[in-house]
């Protein structure tokens, strides 16, 4: 990787509920080079879409950023940024791509204006000049027909296109990074493959980095280059991509690598990872996932285990880092099936 | 499929959503949401129903259950006319035919201790009561691994995966035999899903259930089901054995379908077929093959936009509907008249092929 776009370090956004604080991102640390498409991966409640709302500075009360710093190329802190600065860095600088398109969009605005708008706060450009961006724009998200749809409001459009209207949103003022949170997950498998093939393009012509957040690891190995696990606020693993398909190190990656059905390759029955993510108020003492790891032992219960260097670009939260011969020695999880511990 | 009698089946089923304009409310038209399909479900198989948004899986499979009124066509199950019953017959019926839904959250009533949401049932069909239902609810707890214990707990209590358990746990209160799964895992996160998808087969195993399971998940329905429909714009394009659908997708949707999965393989990068546009509007699909406006099958003509493909056995219980994979029993001559150009020749892009 090059000199880091962005370098986030020790980041800790917590939420103080009633149950309790939630320490929903724990103290995150990872480098975005400048032009890749650095992979997030993690189940709900992991703290990934937390941790891209941080980098934003999008954190709303009960939440806020408790410590760390998020320095951008230029050696600025987003962190302790004020207000006026982070404006003009969100949408500008650093965009974001949402999951549901709807939601997303104003309903009263054409979806013209709403990406013109962009250009209008970012760019000071005059109406007609900013209008004609959005078009030539949306024409660059591959929308048919676009000085007409951009007169269309957003329920007028189908999802894979009002995905296209949110896409040229991010991307008008060229970005150096757009985080991009599952912006497939709501559409159509058909429609998913037409946004990863638009977003892929798009970042070649215009250079931007960006941070794809998914669930899905097959979107990840087939758009990103490197990749972060993250489990209960924590980076657990973090790897080139084909280092990371290839040999998961980490038994939570293990884990989920395995629970999915892959087409061509049915297996008889899924492997499963037992239990479900402990609550964010909770998280357990040493390894945060031991209760429902086939290997955990005595040490992952007492020590909270480092991030090992296990190859060249790959580290792993995981003991087994310096006793692997515990791979070989699974054994039953202490919670079993959904939050039934083992008797 | 075995030589017995299926459990279900459905002949030229249609639903149409009347679409409604100005102060009078006067029909201009309608939303052909599923549009004549037909198929049965064996006795204790998995029926598979892929497509994508719009396509009519749920409606099929809540038209088959009467939670909407079909506009026409049959359904039977064992050998009983579904649409001609009653408010009485139809409730028994339900006895026998249940329906797990995909959004675990909006499906249980929040108001309602999990005890008494499974409980429901039992009472309404006079199954159990007192005591002896107590025991059933707990029982049916630790079936789908939940603790008998939390009976007393309500919905808000639980994780995704867990509400969805008792989901199941409600379905299967009444010992149905026919269970229609709504999209059930779809709404779980990955490690989640493989412990309910577990669950549903160990549950179709222990009591012989036929699932007519809904998805959009290709690869979760490879795994779960015996055989495959796919629909499109709602009809039945191709329906085969999920090891012929995987292996040798026939109908070009399916192809293009199955090659848009990710594959979580980064040495496995391939090409895609790219699909262009949007699925059309069913109120107003495609004339002939409702697909033909986006297909990439090479012998693609006039003759595809004249001629409905009827969904026709390609190989031994392979069927698809397409004019251009032979063979056919619309001959040569029919799609010359039609103004065809290009005779029917196989077609198997490799991006479709996972192997």
């Amino acid at each position: 990787m090059t000199a880091p776009l962005l370098s986030i370090r020790n980041l800790r956004t917590w939420f103080y509920t009633e149950a309790g604080v939630a320490r929903a991102v724990d103290g995150v640390s990872f480098d975005i080079g400048a032009g890749e498409t650095l992979g997030l991966v993690g189940e709900s409640g992991s703290g990934k879409s937390v941790t891209a709302l941080s980098i934003l500075r999008l954190i709303q009360p009960p939440g806020r950023i408790e410590s760390g710093s998020v320095i951008e190329f230029d050696g600025k802190d987003i962190v302790t940024l004020g207000d006026d600065e982070i404006r003009d860095i969100r949408g500008n600088r650093i965009s974001m791509i949402f999951q549901e398109p709807m939601s997303a969009l104003n309903p009263v605005f054409t979806v013209g204006d709403q990406v013109a708008e962009v250009a209008r706060v970012h760019a000071g450009v005059s109406r007609k000049e900013a209008w004609d961006r959005a078009v030539e724009m949306l024409a660059l998200t591959g929308m048919p027909d676009a000085e007409s749809r951009a007169k269309q409001y957003p329920h007028q459009l189908s999802g894979g296109m009002r995905q296209r209207v949110l896409i040229a949103m991010a991307l008008m003022m060229k970005p150096a990074l757009v985080i991009a949170d599952e912006p497939t997950t709501a559409l159509d498998v058909t429609i998913q493959a037409q946004i990863l093939d638009l977003l892929v393009d798009l970042q070649k012509k215009i250079g931007t980095s960006i941070l794809m957040i998914t669930h899905d690891l097959g979107v990840i190995a087939e758009t990103a280059s490197r990749v972060i696990v993250m489990y209960a606020g924590e980076v657990v693993e973090q790897a080139e991509v084909d280092s990371l398909f290839a040999k998961p190190h980490h038994p939570y990656t293990e884990g989920l690598m395995h629970s999915m059905p892959h087409i061509g390759h049915d297996q008889e029955r899924l492997n499963v990872i037992p239990g479900t993510v402990p609550a964010p108020t909770e998280w357990p003492s040493g390894c945060r996932f031991r209760e429902r790891c086939p290997y955990s032992w005595d040490r992952c219960e007492t020590e909270h285990p480092l991030l090992y260097q296990i190859g060249e670009d790959h580290v792993s939260r995981c003991h087994l880092a310096i006793e692997p011969d515990r791979r070989n020695h699974p054994h039953p999880p202490v919670v079993v099936e959904a939050g039934v511990a083992a008797a | 499929m075995n030589g017995s009698a299926p459990l279900v089946s459905v002949r030229n089923l249609k639903k149409e959503f009347p679409i409604r304009k100005g102060i009078l409310s006067r029909q201009v038209g309608a939303v052909k949401a599923v549009n004549d399909v037909s198929f049965d479900v064996a006795r204790g198989e998995t029926l598979g129903v892929v497509g994508e948004s719009g396509c009519g899986k749920t409606t099929t499979g809540r038209a088959i259950l009467r939670l909407i009124e079909p506009t026409s066509g049959e359904i039977s199950f064992e050998g009983r006319d579904v649409r001609s019953m009653g408010t009485s017959e139809l409730r028994a019926l339900r006895r026998e035919m249940q329906i797990i839904f995909q959004d675990p959250v909006s499906s249980l009533n929040p108001r309602m201790s999990v005890g008494a949401i499974i409980r429901e049932g039992l009472t309404i069909h006079k199954l159990a009561e007192g005591a002896a239902a107590d025991a059933r609810v707990r029982q049916l707890l630790q079936e789908v691994g939940l603790r008998p214990e939390y009976s007393n707990r309500y919905p808000h209590e639980f994780s995704g995966g867990q509400r969805q358990r008792i989901g199941i746990a409600r379905a299967l209160s009444v010992e149905p035999k026919f269970i229609v799964c709504d999209e059930p895992v779809s709404a779980l996160d990955v490690s989640v899903q493989a412990q309910v998808i577990n669950l549903l087969e160990d549950l179709q195993r222990d009591h012989d259930l036929t699932y007519m399971f809904i998805a959009h998940d290709l690869s979760v329905v490879e795994h779960i089901a015996d055989r495959v429909a796919v629909m499109y714009l709602g009809k039945i394009v191709e329906l085969a054995t999920a090891d012929d659908l995987y292996r040798e997708p026939l109908m070009p949707y399916t192809q293009a379908l199955l090659s848009a999965v990710p594959i979580a393989d980064p040495k496995a990068r391939k090409e895609r077929i790219l699909l262009q546009g949007d699925v059309p509007s069913p109120a107003n699909p495609p004339s002939g093959c409702v697909f033909h406006p986006r297909c990439h099958h090479p012998a693609k003509d006039a003759a595809c936009a004249a001629i409905v493909p009827p969904l026709e056995e390609k190989t031994p219980g392979h069927l698809a509907a397409c004019i251009k994979q032979p063979p056919t029993t619309v001959s040569w001559e029919q799609q010359k008249e039609a103004g065809g150009v290009h005779p029917p020749e196989r077609y198997l892009p490799l991006a479709a092929v996972h192997a």
